[in-house]
């Protein structure tokens, strides 16, 4: 049954800050689901509410009202407690803070999560040495997060949050400190693991990660304001003849 | 496309269809595959223009080939192309037009217009990243052309998000 339900659905969620004076509304109702395998990018301007949204759906920032159903099992009601066992079960989040372990190595940061989850210490290594392989670390895995620059212990989060095959991946800008190179690095790997069913609810400003998604959320004002797939291309298929560039007439 | 065909012909002597190889190859997929027939008639123009020089060439069962090479004039314009700055890109406009007067005439509103080109961008975005993994990855040429275009796409969905914030 529970494999039936959407993955994430969340019913006129609201969040309102109120830290001394006015309330400020972050979040005003937003009703959103998304289904097993489904790739969606969050897009919207700085202060639109999109950090607030998914740090609600992983629990991280409790909600003003509204409903949160993760997996087909109400999650907004739950303690602080009941949210951790929840994440560890079933979600990855790659933050914009990459939030690892300071005094643990790269490749224990990686396995921990599997381990938590329950998987053998044999398949937690494979994991990660995929994981990390596939992002261009696997030269790192015996560093401290300290000896890594902001884009290695970003992808070292993003290899942690997919550690544990989680029922749904979470991130805020998972590319935000990358260069393209590493963003390319970045893109494979979330393209490979969609590929093998993993759900992705994503925010990001970049457009190359907004492109891998099957579809678009966009937030204005703490509102859905779009929500739909993006479209295939109406252009000829690139590579013969592409059109794309205009070098000068 | 004179001042490219200028620099091949600074570097040897080709014929019109060499020039469209030479153009294709070295810019790879994202650069829009020459017409044979416009690069004759702008090889007519430079000849016309004292720019480069044509000699027929003989070749065996086959019609003579026109084989063209660049003159010390044509080798002053390019120097002058290549030394002079270049003009910065223009916004396109085209969209922005749309936007701000269709909701004057009542045919569309903003935020549909805003929606549905972000939308537009983002496929073609994908379009610029799968010919990114479809080019070799030795051709820094052409990735670094298909990576230009996606920088310019990406501020094209910032001003897009501006647009959203700011016009009521």
């Amino acid at each position: 049954m529970s494999s039936e339900a959407p993955v994430v659905r969340a019913v006129n969620l609201v969040k309102i800050y109120q830290t001394g004076g006015l309330p400020v509304p972050a979040v005003r109702g937003v009703d959103l689901t998304v289904e097993a395998g489904e790739f969606v990018a969050i897009m919207g301007p700085s202060g639109s509410g999109k950090s607030t949204l998914v740090h609600m759906l992983g629990g991280l920032d409790t909600r003003t009202s509204g409903e949160i159903w993760l997996d087909g099992r109400r999650a907004d009601t739950l303690s602080e407690s009941g949210w951790a066992v929840l994440r560890r079960e079933k979600i990855g989040f790659v933050f914009q803070f990459f939030n690892l372990v300071a005094n643990m190595t790269v490749a224990d940061n990686v396995e921990l999560p599997a381990l938590l989850g329950g998987v053998s210490p044999r398949q937690a290594r494979e994991r990660r040495e995929y994981l990390l392989g596939e992002l261009g670390l696997a030269d790192r895995a015996g560093a401290s997060p300290a000896q890594l620059s902001g884009g290695e212990q970003q992808r070292v989060a993003l290899a942690r949050a997919l550690a544990n095959q989680p029922r749904l991946l979470l991130a805020d800008e998972p590319t935000g400190n990358l260069d393209s190179r590493n963003t390319r690095d970045v893109l494979r790997l979330l393209g490979q693991v969609h590929g093998q069913g993993q759900t992705i609810v994503l925010v990001t400003h970049d457009a190359r990660v907004a492109s891998m998604a099957d579809r678009v959320v966009s937030l204005l004002d703490g509102q859905i304001v779009d929500d739909g797939a993006i479209p295939k291309s109406r252009r000829r298929p690139l590579g013969a003849a592409g059109d794309v560039v205009e070098l000068r007439s | 496309m004179r001042q490219s065909l200028l620099a091949l012909l600074a570097k040897e002597p080709a014929h019109g269809y060499e020039l469209k190889q030479a153009l294709e190859t070295i810019f790879g997929g994202a650069y829009p595959s020459p017409n044979i027939g416009q690069i004759y008639v702008t090889l007519g123009r430079l000849e016309k223009d004292g720019y480069v020089r044509s000699v027929d060439v003989e070749q065996a069962n086959r019609p003579n080939k026109k084989v063209y090479y660049i003159t010390a004039t044509g080798r002053e314009a390019l120097e002058t192309w290549v030394e002079e700055p270049t003009e910065g890109p223009r916004v396109r406009d085209e969209f922005f037009m749309k936007l701000v007067l269709a909701p004057m005439t009542g045919l569309s509103d903003r935020m549909a217009l805003v929606n549905r080109q972000r939308r537009h961008y983002l496929s073609l975005m994908r379009d610029l990243r799968e010919l990114a993994e479809r080019t070799d990855p030795a051709n820094r040429v052409a990735l670094l052309l298909i990576e230009g275009a996606m920088l310019h796409l990406q501020a094209d969905l910032d001003w897009l998000e501006r647009c959203q914030e700011d016009l009521p």
